[in-house]
């Protein structure tokens, strides 16, 4: 019953007029994982990420989403679909003129009119709690909120219907390196607590070391690679190359390894003790 | 999903039992909400190891459950037992609950607020005011400072641009004027004063006050939303760190456009009017365009091509000053281009029909009637 794929896209062409976004792209997103999506600016990750949750009519191609086809479906059509992902755009995208706590009851109020005020205010509550907003977030428009918060808000509105599937469009963009570190702890935490499948578009090294467990890279039109990071670096092409062994590239191994190296020693402490 | 949320309560000696059994995920949970609120009675244990499969809103209804009668939870798995432990931090985080307002208070601070927010505007209009004059003295002071080119680009956006809109909408006024007039002369058979009509009205007031309400709603509006988006993007930030005086490099532009092309345009306007209306005179009243002419050289005034001249200078500053201003007042988010765009326009035409009756009163009062 459940397919192995989450996601599943084949031969996917996109084109904006004379300009080809996308041509025979391929990519599989696998139950349970974190999926990082990167390539230079101008790849199509939106593209592609736009076209699998349906806002991009593809040129050609089949996506498939919890084993469904999603070509050609209109907003009002495979809301089955709809309401087991959730999406955090690249600004949050939070419905301006309502307060957090309301947009995060926005998909419910769509989809479960049948609930409680009492049950859709506390839902709101601890959805914010667990996309790590202070409590009183709640009452805030996101005029007056700072950017990490609102993309803190735009995560619990992205988790408001309990999604099997959490598309991230460039989280961490924008972010001090301590928010930026924070929302990959959530981003796994929450993986890990619900389980979650998640689509992330990154230019974020560090979260691709930190947080990801295949890695897609986006060139020439398709996807050139996917795999753990170990197996990229194996991978002879130029743009990989650069990608991973420039500076900013070794400099986000180095942290990384540091990081789990700790880690280990720390485990080894606690077995002992 | 096919499964839904039921519970049982059981009766044991040691108290009460909640008995759960389904799938407690956010599509099943609608009603089992509202029968779980309603238990009574002390519930000392709640078992959910019937529980097949769970979310965190059937997670959270659990730990509530739990919590609102001192329950401990048992029977849970792995995973279920990690979802609640998930919602139960919440709890530990204060909500700082929000003082009710009163309504009175609510409606009293919103008065206020208007009156205060009312006078602040007419300050800084009135500061924006000065500072578009002394940037226009500065640069008459060292006029290389001055900005050719943008004159010249926006003379083709309020003026060239405008011309096709402009004049068919004074075609089909001067076409209104007309029928009308001449409708209701007629029943006294006075229908050759339509002609006073047509010349004394475009020229003296509505051939230009259409103008200006044209122009704010194309160049006014465009205004606020360029210098708007300017400022949501810093690009005027990055002029003041340059050293270019933004009242001087966008401002001081716009104007000028305005004030030069307002009284061109309104010629053209009351021209179109006076085409129109003489095209109806022909066609219903039998008027032929020579005689419209001529007739309409005899009873229309100089002065009233002259006020019209006067006015459309003062409008075309006020439209411009208005845009402006309204776009330099943008801060924060592009909903407030959108609301600043509109003010820009409201503003620029209430002044317009402002200023229109006084110049009515005060043009009467010194005889150019």
């Amino acid at each position: 019953m459940n397919p192995p794929n989450i996601i599943s896209v084949t031969g996917l062409c996109n084109s904006f007029g004379d300009q080809v976004i996308h041509q025979d792209l391929d990519i599989e997103v696998r139950r349970g994982e974190i999926l990082g999506v990167v390539g230079g600016s101008g790849t199509g990750k939106s593209v592609l990420m736009r076209s699998i949750i349906g806002l991009q009519k593809p040129d050609s191609g089949e996506i498939r989403v919890f084993g469904e086809g999603m070509i050609g479906k209109e907003e009002n059509q495979a809301t089955d679909v709809r309401r087991r992902w959730g999406v955090l755009f690249q600004g949050g995208a939070l419905f301006s003129t309502l307060t957090v706590a309301e947009n995060v009851q926005v998909p419910l109020r769509e989809f479960y009119p049948d609930f409680s005020t009492e049950l859709l205010d506390e839902i709101a509550r601890y959805k914010i709690f667990l996309s790590g907003l202070p409590p009183e977030a709640a009452y805030k428009y996101p005029s007056e909120l700072s950017g990490g918060m609102r993309k803190r808000a735009g995560v619990a509105r992205a988790l408001a219907m309990d999604p099997e599937l959490l598309f991230l469009d460039e989280p961490t963009a924008g972010l001090d390196p301590i928010g930026a570190a924070k929302f990959d702890s959530l981003t796994r935490d929450l993986k890990e607590t619900l389980g979650l499948t998640v689509f992330l578009i990154t230019h974020d090294l560090d979260t691709l070391y930190s947080i990801c467990d295949r890695v897609a890279v986006l060139a020439d039109q398709k996807v050139i690679a996917i795999g753990a990071i170990e197996e990229l670096l194996a991978i002879d092409h130029p743009w990989i190359n650069e990608y991973f062994s420039g500076p900013r590239g070794r400099a986000a191994r180095r942290g990384h390894s540091d990081q789990s190296e700790t880690a280990r020693a720390k485990t080894q402490q606690l077995g002992r003790s | 999903m096919a499964n839904s949320a039921e519970f049982t309560v059981e009766e044991l000696p040691s108290g009460q039992i909640l008995r759960l059994s389904g799938t407690f995920v956010i599509a099943s949970i609608g009603d089992v909400d509202r029968a779980l609120r309603d238990i009574s009675g002390p519930i000392c244990e709640i078992d959910i190891s019937g529980v097949t499969h769970m979310d965190t809103v059937g997670a959270w209804l659990v730990h509530r459950t739990a919590k609102e009668h001192d329950a401990q939870i048992t029977g849970g798995a792995h995973d279920a037992g990690r979802l609640i432990d998930a919602v139960r931090g919440v709890d530990q985080a204060e909500v700082a609950a929000k003082p009710p307002i009163s309504s009175l208070y609510r409606f009293l601070a919103e008065v206020g607020g208007g009156v205060v927010e009312g006078i602040t505007t007419l300050l800084q209009f009135l500061g924006f005011v000065g500072q578009v004059v002394k940037a226009f003295f500065a640069l008459l002071i060292s006029p290389r400072r001055f900005r050719w080119h943008a004159v010249v680009q926006h003379f083709d956006m309020v003026g060239v641009r405008a011309l096709g809109i402009v004049g068919l909408m004074s075609f089909l006024i001067g076409i209104v004027i007309a029928q009308q007039g001449a409708v209701q002369l007629r029943q006294f058979g006075a229908e050759v004063f339509t002609i006073n009509l047509i010349g004394r009205l475009t020229l003296r007031e509505l051939g230009i006050l259409m103008t200006a309400i044209m122009v704010a709603g194309r160049s006014g509006s465009a205004f606020a939303a360029q210098i708007g988006t300017m400022k949501i993007t810093e690009e005027i930030d990055a002029m003041r760190t340059i050293g270019v005086v933004p009242a001087e490099a966008l401002v001081v532009p716009r104007v000028i456009a305005s004030v030069i092309m307002m009284p061109l345009l309104g010629i053209f306007a009351s021209l179109m009017s006076i085409i129109g209306g003489g095209l109806l005179c022909w066609i219903v009243l039998d008027i032929p365009p020579a005689t419209f002419v001529q007739r309409l050289r005899e009873v229309t005034p100089m002065t009233d091509f002259w006020i019209g001249m006067i006015k459309a200078p003062v409008f075309g500053a006020i439209i411009a000053m208005a845009g402006c201003f309204q776009g330099m007042q943008v801060q924060g988010n592009a909903e407030q281009v959108g609301l600043r765009t509109t003010a820009a326009v409201v503003q620029a035409i209430f002044l317009v029909i402002v200023l229109d009756a006084f110049f009515a009163v005060f043009f009467s009062e010194i005889g150019w009637d």
